[in-house]
């Protein structure tokens, strides 16, 4: 099987910080809006990114001064693609695990967020080996 | 930004508005947790939030505990749709009271 074509619609690189959250959010509003997806669609692939960048800036930059995202947004005939980079020291991704929603407790929730929004959310190999990549995608709904 | 608090029949309203995230979750944190010490039942208005992310629902799930150990009822009012999405993908929708509008909260035995 062949991989779908992919447009390249945005590549940000900025500081894994939480105050660039706000910045990067229109960014990824206006590139879900530009594939076609309505705003409830849009208001999920924006959560999952943030989600996404949260996890990196809170885990996986734990042990490190200072560390960088790249987040690459990419339209596919059928919808859309996200990878979310970083360059931190690899992660167990079996570790990675969303928490027992029945257990209330602060925190724990967004990887379990990504996988509720998106339609698939894997993580690949870091490019030259370093880091960790998350690749989510989601389709468009098509409307019969 | 503009949260702020203030006291209406006997409960403590806190408005919060824009976005919650990661960035902004730790005020919020520290305004519910500084509310609650008052000792009042809180009324949390989410009207005005346009976007909220796990680190938001976490502050709230703390508030919300911390509030159950004190005694005291911590209540949703009029949340936005988008916010109602998110506790809704966290299946806390059932978990916290949510009120319609600030008047049926204000109505409500506590």
């Amino acid at each position: 099987m062949t991989a779908a074509p992919e447009e390249s619609l945005l590549e940000l690189r900025f500081p894994a910080s939480p105050d660039r959250m706000a910045m990067v959010r229109p960014s990824v509003r206006s590139a879900a809006r530009y594939c076609g997806f309505d705003e409830s669609a849009t208001h999920d692939i924006v959560l999952a990114v943030g989600e996404a960048c949260q996890n990196v800036i809170v885990h996986a930059y734990t042990t490190q001064q200072t560390g960088e995202i790249v987040l690459d947004i990419r339209r596919r005939a059928d919808g859309i693609v996200l990878r979310v980079t970083d360059f931190a020291a690899s992660i167990d991704i079996d570790a990675v695990k969303p928490r027992d929603l029945d257990d209330l407790r602060p925190g724990g929730l967004g990887t379990h967020f990504i996988r509720e929004l998106m339609d698939s959310a894997d993580f690949l190999p870091g490019p030259d080996g370093v880091g960790n990549v998350l690749q989510m995608t989601k389709k468009m709904e098509v409307t019969k | 930004m503009t949260d702020s608090i203030r006291e209406e029949q006997g409960r403590l309203v806190v408005e919060l508005d824009g976005e919650i995230d990661l960035d902004r979750a730790p005020q919020v944190r520290r305004l519910l947790l500084d509310g609650i010490k008052h000792g009042k039942d809180l009324l949390v208005d989410l009207s005005q939030v346009n976007y909220i992310d796990s680190s938001g629902i976490a502050s709230l799930v703390e508030a919300l505990q911390n509030a159950s150990k004190g005694g005291i009822s911590l209540g949703l009012v009029a949340v936005s749709p988008e916010a109602l999405r998110v506790f809704q993908l966290a299946r806390l929708d059932k978990v916290f009271a949510i009120h319609a509008d600030m008047e049926s909260a204000l109505a409500a035995a506590s």
